[in-house]
């Protein structure tokens, strides 16, 4: 246990080194330290706001789907309203336009028939003085009774 | 058969406490002292090898590290070496803050540098104590002490640095006016009692080396005798007492490192303080 120059040594060891550690070692490190500190800070800072952000684009975006929802919504009852009219406006249309088509036709046949009753009754009346001749197996004077099977005819 | 193994469990305790010691020899000149006898007889004109050389060793080994991660400290993700040296640097600087008040940006690297080399030379501790003797013994060097904070010397010169920072600091924070006045006149502040606070407060100044030396020196050495003597033990023996010995000196190494550490800190906080 001999006090000697060792402790002197160690002494000048120790400047050296606190010397070299507070020139060369410290301030890299240190500052390297503080600034990831200042980085991260900033960092976060920047997260938070973002996702400040983020909520309120949110929101907005929301807002944005719910007028649209609306609007489509009125869209769609527009467009149901209208259809609906345009269909009852068809019918009404056909349904005339049937009922103006069965008119004509009922008009048509109506004509058909009494031509068909003219006729006929021109033809019942040529029949009747053929068959009238046949009877009598004379010759009757046409103008004489023309009268009487006109009315005979008429009455068929 | 049993005063043999005496004299020789005697004789390695000792071999194992000697530091190999280089100085002037009353009869030998400078030369390396072949036994203690010696060693004592060279006086204060001698210094270990051992403890220099593997002080300065752990220095570098400290500084080395250090220097290297600083070159490529980076700011952004941090790589192993750089995360453990933040870490150290984290905790000194946390350390400094809320053990010293005042403002001096050289504080903390001096912590630093005090908590990582004492940490260092403490850690060498570790190693069995048969090995690097024994390997230095077949290089033909007869003595090799390898911790070097059980060699008073080194911790008694670490300490004297500590001091020479606290006078300097003391000078520079109060001039050399206010510190002969805090000298002199504290605690009891009458010109009549300016001898009894001299020697009161001188007493106080020089007790905090002796004090912060023989603490770390008394631990380490003290721990390391332990360890010589578990050595002598029977080899199947020898693990059953060092495991757990060399556990707890690994709360040992590192709670003497940051006692020492503290307490310069708080040394120096005081000098830099106005009374």
């Amino acid at each position: 246990m001999n006090i000697n120059m060792t402790l002197i040594g160690q002494t000048i060891a120790f400047a050296i080194f606190v010397w070299f550690c507070i020139k060369y070692v410290w301030p890299p490190i240190s500052s390297a330290l503080h600034e990831r500190q200042k980085k991260i800070a900033d960092g976060l800072d920047a997260a938070s706001r973002a996702s400040r952000d983020l909520e309120l684009a949110q929101e907005q975006a929301a807002q944005t789907l719910r007028e649209t929802k609306e609007q489509a919504s009125q869209i769609l009852d527009q467009a149901n309203k209208r259809s609906s009219q345009m269909i009852e406006e068809a019918r009404e249309q056909a349904r005339a336009e049937g009922e103006r088509l069965v008119a004509g036709a009922r008009a048509e046949i109506d004509q058909e028939i009494n031509r068909a009753k003219e006729e006929l009754r021109a033809q019942v009346a040529s029949l009747a003085i053929v068959g009238a001749e046949r009877v009598l197996e004379a010759s009757i004077d046409e103008k004489a009774h023309r009268k009487l099977l006109d009315k005979l005819a008429a009455e068929l | 058969m049993a005063a043999d193994n005496e004299i020789s469990a005697i004789y390695y305790i000792q071999h194992h406490l000697q530091n190999l010691t280089f100085g002037r020899h009353p009869e030998n000149g400078w030369s390396l002292a072949s036994t203690s006898a010696e060693a004592t007889e060279m006086g204060f004109w001698a210094i270990h090898l051992d403890t220099m050389g593997w002080s300065i060793a752990m220095g570098v080994l400290f500084l080395g590290l250090f220097h290297k991660a600083g070159r490529m400290a980076t700011t952004g993700v941090p790589g192993g070496l750089q995360n453990a040296v933040e870490m150290v640097i984290e905790f000194i600087e946390n350390l400094t803050r809320s053990t010293f008040h005042g403002k001096n940006p050289h504080i903390a690297p001096i912590a630093l540098t005090l908590f990582m080399w004492i940490l260092l030379m403490n850690s060498l501790k570790i190693l069995p104590v048969d090995y690097l003797p024994e390997l230095f013994g077949r290089l033909g060097f007869e003595y090799m002490k390898i911790v070097p904070t059980t060699d008073v010397n080194a911790t008694l010169g670490m300490a004297l640095g500590v001091f020479c920072l606290i006078v300097f600091y003391s000078i520079k924070v109060k001039g050399a006016g206010g510190f002969a006045k805090e000298l002199s006149l504290t605690p009891f502040n009458h010109w009549l009692l300016i001898p009894f606070n001299l020697i009161l407060e001188i007493v106080g100044l020089i007790v905090k080396p002796i004090s912060l030396a023989l603490r770390l020196f008394g631990n380490m050495f003290a721990g390391e005798v332990i360890f010589i003597l578990i050595a002598l033990l029977p080899f199947w023996a020898i693990w059953l007492l060092d495991v757990p010995w060399a556990i707890f000196h690994i709360l040992v190494v590192s709670l003497q490192a940051f006692i020492f550490t503290t307490l310069s800190i708080v040394y120096l906080s005081a000098a830099h303080e106005h009374h």
